[in-house]
C-alpha cells in the first residue's frame, strides 16, 4: 500500500523508525535537516550531510551516489524539532550535471524498516535547480506526517540552507561540497553503479561505494541506531560494510554510466560489444516438452530443448512438473464445478414445492447426483489418460537421470565417478500430489544454490504423530541434511565444494559420522560457543574479502592459496551456542553469502529461536524450507497447488553414501 | 473456406466430422489509424488486447488475458501482450491458442473478446482484424475485419462451444464497451 504523492500532498506516518530511499540516475548528494515549527534550522548540528553523516535521529550517506538509503528515527530527534527535511543536491565538484533538469526525475520513497513502502514521490518539473527539498516529515498534533515538497533552488545548497534560516549556510554548503569532492575522488576505483534505474523496488539500493569507503562507519543503508552489523564485523574496524552488488552481474548498462570518471581504472579492456553481451543467451527457462499430438507418442528421456543432455533432462523434468500441475488443475476445477452444481440442484429440489409430491423429489435428487457422478467420472478419465502418459514418461526419464538428479537408490550412484563439471541442478527430493500418488516429480533446483536451505526439525503440520519424539525428528533432520550435503559434495568437481559444520552440543555426531569418517569436511564439526564463533568469523571474513575484491574489480588479487570453492555451512541445534554477535553474523551470511559462494544449511526448529522475536524472520524467509518427513508446503509456480515434498534419503542399510564420499575424499587428496 | 463476416453477423461453423477441430487459434492484428499532423509520431498508439473466458454452464471459470497468459489447466494459451499493434501488414499481433482436446471436461464454452486497453474506439484503429484459424492445418476458418468500426471500445468476437463429441465455432462480432474483459461480462452473458 504505497501512497504515490504529488507535490504538496501529505500522508500519515505510523512508524517512528523509517528509511528514506532515493534513486536518481546519477550520483547526487543526500542530506537531512532538522528545523523548528517555523521551518528554521538552528545550527549546523541540525544538518546530517556527507561531512557529518550522523545527527540525533538522522543518518545519511557519506558521499554522492545514485541511490541512497537515509535512516530516520523520529523518536530520537530533539523535542524542539518539528520538521525533518530531506534535501538532495547535485555534487558541485566533478564533471557531472549541474541542473536537475538534465537528469532523470529523482524518486524518493519512505519505507518501514522491513522495506515496505509507505509513500513515494517522483520529483518532476525541475529545471535549473541544483538543490531541492524533496520531502518533509513534520509533527502535526503529536503525530508525524510526510509531505511531498519538491522545492528547488537554482543557487544550490547554499541558497536552500539560507532559505531555511541557517546562519552559517554558506560555510556549511561549502563544507558539504568538500566532503563530497573527497568522496568522489576516492570512489574512482569503484565499479560503476549496477543498480538498474527502473528497478526501484529492489532491495539492493547500492551506492557506488569504493572499497576504501565507509570504513568503520555504520552502514548507511541499514538502520544505523541498531545496525546489526555496524562495527561488528570480525575482520576489525577497517572492514567495509556490506553492500549488495549483483554478482557476478552482467556488463554494466552503458546508459547507467553518466559520468566519465566512473569506469574501472586499470581494468582489462573489454572488447565485447556491450549490447551483444546483453543479448547472450540466458539460461533457458524451464520449458515444457511439446504436447504429444493425438496419439501419445512413445516417451523418450531427454525429449526437451537444451544444449546438453543435462539441460534437456532438466527441462523435461520441469515440463513434467508443469504438465502434472495443469492436468490436476483441470481435474480439480471440474470436480469443484460438479459439486457446486449438484449442491445448487439439490437446493432447488428442496425449495420446489412440487418435489413434495410423490417420488418427484427423489427422482430429481437422483438425477443431480447422477450428473455429478458423470462429470467427475469424465474428469477422472481425462486425468487418468494424462497420468498414464506421465507415468510412462517418468519410467523412461528416471533411470536416465545423472547422479545429481537421481534418487539415492538409483544404480547410477553405484557407478559414481567424481565429475569434471558442475551440473545444472540438484535433486533435493520428490514432489507429488494426492491425485497422482504414483508419480514422483524430481524436485530440481539450479546450481549454484541461490538460497540457503532450512531443514525444519520442528514438528510439522502433517507429521502424523509417528515422530512424537522431537529427538527422533531432530536426528532425522540431521540425516536429511547430511544426505543433501553429501550430494552437493559428490556432484561438484573435486575440491570445488567445501562443507563446514557447527554442531555446538555435539548432538549431530551420529548422523554426521559419514561426513566425518570419510574426511570430506573442511574441519571436524565445531563444538561449543568458541567453535561457533570461530567458524562464523572465518566465513564472514571470507565473504568480506571476496566482496571487496569483486567490488574493487580485482578478483585476481585474492591472497595466494585462497580457496575459491563454494562453501556450505551446516548449523545444527540453532540457536544453541549462539550469542547475539554470532546470530548477527549468521544473518549477515544468510543475506550476503549466496552471492559470494557461501550458503547456509540450517537444521533447526524455529520455535527454539522464538526468543529472538521478529529479528530472525528475514533469516527464515531467505531460506528454502525442506522437511525431514513428507510435508505439503511447497507450491508450484503455475497453479499454486500444495505439493507433498519428500526428501532424498539414502535407503536404510545402503552403503552408497559412504562409497560415494570415499571417492570424493580420494579425489580431493589427489587434487590437493 | 474463409468466411468474411460483417459487423454483427453470426455464422455457425461446424466441421462435418465433428471432432476434427482439435486446436484453434484466435489471431488479432491491427494498426493505429494515422491522425492529422505533419509527422508520423502524431499517430497515437493503440493497445488492443485479446482475451478468452472459459465458462462452465455460464459460470466463468478461468480467463486468459495479458496478465494470465495460460489457463490453469494449460489448454488455452495467450502468446503475449502486444502494446502497439503491427507496424507492417498481415500477421497476428496477439494470438490465443486453444487445445480443444485438453479443455477440462466441465468447460463448455470459450468466448473470445477484443478490448481497447488504451480507450480509443475502433474508429481509431486501422486494418484491424480478428481471425480464427484451425491450428492443425493453418486453415483460416473465419475472419472479421474491424476497419470502419464504430464508437465502441470492445468486441465480443466469437465463441467455441461443445456440441456432441466435438466443438462448434460461432462468430459473434457484438460491439461492447470496456477496458478489460471484466467490463465485458454483462455483454458476454447474453451470448452464452
Amino acid at each position: 500500500m504505497t501512497a504515490e504523492l504529488v507535490r504538496g500532498q501529505n500522508h500519515p506516518l505510523s512508524q517512528a523508525r523509517l528509511e528514506i530511499r532515493v534513486s536518481a540516475g546519477t550520483p547526487i548528494v543526500a542530506a537531512a535537516a532538522l528545523s523548528d515549527e517555523n521551518g528554521r534550522i538552528h545550527g549546523v548540528e541540525w544538518v546530517a550531510h556527507p561531512g557529518a553523516p550522523t545527527q540525533p535521529g538522522l543518518e545519511v550517506s557519506r558521499q554522492a551516489a545514485a541511490d541512497h538509503r537515509l535512516a530516520v528515527d523520529l523518536d530520537a530527534v530533539p523535542e524542539a524539532v518539528h520538521r525533518v527535511g530531506v534535501l538532495l543536491a547535485l555534487p558541485a565538484a566533478g564533471a557531472g550535471p549541474v541542473r536537475f533538469g538534465a537528469v532523470a526525475a529523482p524518486f524518493v520513497a519512505v519505507t518501514g524498516l522491513d522495506g515496505a513502502e509507505i509513500a513515494s514521490y517522483t520529483i518532476t518539473g525541475l529545471e535549473a535547480e541544483s538543490a531541492v527539498v524533496a520531502l518533509e516529515l513534520y509533527r502535526r498534533q503529536g503525530a508525524w506526517k510526510v509531505r511531498a515538497v519538491g522545492q528547488g533552488y537554482a543557487g544550490g545548497l547554499a541558497e536552500l540552507l539560507t532559505d531555511q534560516g541557517l546562519p552559517q549556510a554558506r560555510q556549511l554548503a561549502g563544507g558539504i561540497d568538500d566532503a563530497v569532492a573527497q568522496g568522489l575522488a576516492r570512489s574512482v576505483q569503484a565499479p560503476p553503479p549496477r543498480t538498474a534505474d527502473g528497478d526501484r523496488s529492489r532491495q539492493a539500493a547500492a551506492p557506488a561505494l569504493g572499497p576504501d569507503q565507509g570504513g568503520g562507519a555504520p552502514q548507511p543503508g541499514q538502520a544505523p541506531p541498531a545496525s546489526p552489523y555496524g562495527g561488528q564485523t570480525p575482520g576489525g574496524p577497517g572492514q567495509p560494510v556490506p553492500q549488495m552488488p549483483s554478482y557476478p552481474g552482467p556488463a554494466p548498462d552503458p546508459d547507467a554510466v553518466t559520468q566519465s570518471s566512473t569506469p574501472t581504472a586499470g581494468g582489462p579492456i573489454d572488447y565485447s560489444h556491450p549490447r551483444r553481451q546483453n543479448a547472450a543467451p540466458p539460461p533457458p527457462p524451464p520449458t515444457a516438452p511439446p504436447a504429444a499430438p493425438g496419439q501419445p507418442a512413445q516417451p523418450v528421456a531427454g525429449d526437451a530443448t537444451g544444449w546438453s543432455m543435462d539441460e534437456r533432462l532438466y527441462n523435461q523434468v520441469w515440463g513434467m512438473f508443469e504438465d502434472l500441475a495443469r492436468s490436476t488443475a483441470a481435474y480439480r476445477s471440474a470436480v469443484d464445478f460438479a459439486e457446486s452444481r449438484m449442491d445448487k440442484e439439490l437446493e432447488q429440489v428442496l425449495s420446489d414445492p412440487r418435489s413434495r409430491i410423490g417420488g418427484q423429489g427423489d427422482a430429481a435428487r437422483e438425477a443431480a447426483r447422477a450428473r455429478h457422478a458423470q462429470l467427475v467420472a469424465q474428469a477422472a478419465e481425462a486425468l487418468d489418460r494424462d497420468l498414464a502418459q506421465l507415468t510412462a514418461e517418468a519410467e523412461v526419464v528416471e533411470p536416465a537421470l545423472p547422479p545429481a538428479y537421481a534418487r539415492w537408490d538409483s544404480p547410477v550412484w553405484h557407478d559414481y565417478r567424481v565429475p569434471m563439471e558442475i551440473p545444472m541442478a540438484l535433486r533435493l527430493g520428490d514432489l507429488h500430489l494426492p491425485e497422482a500418488d504414483g508419480i514422483r516429480i524430481p524436485m530440481l533446483v539450479r546450481l549454484p544454490l541461490e538460497r540457503g536451505l532450512w531443514i525444519d526439525s520442528g514438528r510439522t503440520g502433517s507429521s502424523d504423530g509417528s515422530f512424537a519424539d522431537s529427538h527422533a525428528l531432530g536426528r532425522l533432520a540431521m540425516e536429511t541434511a547430511v544426505a543433501h550435503a553429501a550430494r552437493l559434495l559428490a556432484v561438484y568437481p573435486a575440491g570445488e565444494f567445501t562443507v563446514h559444520v557447527i554442531d555446538p552440543a555435539g548432538s549431530g555426531a551420529q548422523p554426521l559420522a559419514p561426513l566425518v569418517r570419510t574426511g570430506v569436511l573442511a574441519a571436524p564439526p565445531a563444538l561449543g560457543a568458541a567453535g561457533v564463533a570461530d567458524v562464523l568469523a572465518r566465513l564472514t571474513q571470507r565473504v568480506d574479502l571476496v566482496q571487496m575484491a569483486v567490488r574493487g574489480g580485482a578478483a585476481d588479487s585474492l591472497p595466494p592459496g585462497f580457496d575459491t570453492s563454494q562453501q556450505l555451512l551446516i548449523v545444527n541445534d540453532f540457536p544453541h551456542g549462539f550469542d547475539d554477535r554470532a546470530v548477527n553474523q549468521l544473518r549477515y551470511l544468510a543475506d550476503e553469502g549466496p552471492a559470494f559462494g557461501v550458503h547456509l544449511m540450517m537444521v533447526a526448529d524455529r520455535e527454539e529461536s522464538s526468543g529472538y522475536g521478529p529479528l530472525l524472520d528475514p533469516l527464515w524467509r531467505s531460506l528454502l524450507r525442506l522437511t525431514p518427513v513428507p510435508d505439503d508446503h511447497l507450491a508450484d509456480p503455475w497453479v499454486g497447488h500444495a505439493w507433498t515434498y519428500e526428501p532424498s534419503l539414502v535407503p536404510p542399510g545402503s552403503q552408497v553414501l559412504q562409497q560415494v564420499l570415499a571417492q570424493v575424499a580420494a579425489a580431493r587428496t589427489k587434487y590437493v | 473456406m474463409t468466411v468474411n463476416m460483417t459487423k454483427g453477423q453470426a455464422i455457425s461453423l461446424q466441421k462435418n466430422d465433428g471432432g476434427s477441430l482439435t486446436a484453434v487459434r484466435m489471431g488479432l492484428g491491427w494498426q493505429a489509424a494515422p491522425r492529422r499532423g505533419l509527422f508520423g509520431s502524431r499517430t497515437r498508439e493503440v493497445d488492443l488486447d485479446a482475451s478468452a473466458v472459459l465458462f462452465a454452464d455460464k459460470q466463468p471459470v478461468d480467463v486468459v488475458f495479458f496478465r494470465h497468459l495460460v489457463s490453469d489447466d494449460g489448454s488455452v494459451r495467450h502468446t503475449g501482450d502486444n502494446l502497439v499493434g503491427g507496424v507492417g501488414q498481415g500477421g497476428d499481433d496477439e494470438a490465443i491458442l486453444v487445445d480443444l482436446s485438453r479443455v477440462p471436461v466441465h468447460i463448455d464454452q470459450i468466448v473470445f473478446t477484443v478490448n481497447s486497453f488504451t480507450g480509443q474506439t475502433f474508429q481509431e484503429v486501422q486494418n484491424a482484424f480478428c481471425r480464427l484459424v484451425d491450428e492443425t492445418n493453418g486453415q483460416e476458418l473465419a475472419r472479421y475485419t474491424l476497419a470502419g468500426g464504430g464508437q465502441y471500445t470492445a468486441q465480443i468476437m466469437a465463441k467455441v462451444h461443445r456440441s456432441g463429441p466435438g466443438w462448434t465455432l460461432t462468430a459473434l462480432g457484438n460491439p461492447a464497451n470496456g477496458r478489460t474483459f471484466q467490463d465485458l461480462m454483462p455483454a458476454i452473458l447474453p451470448v452464452l
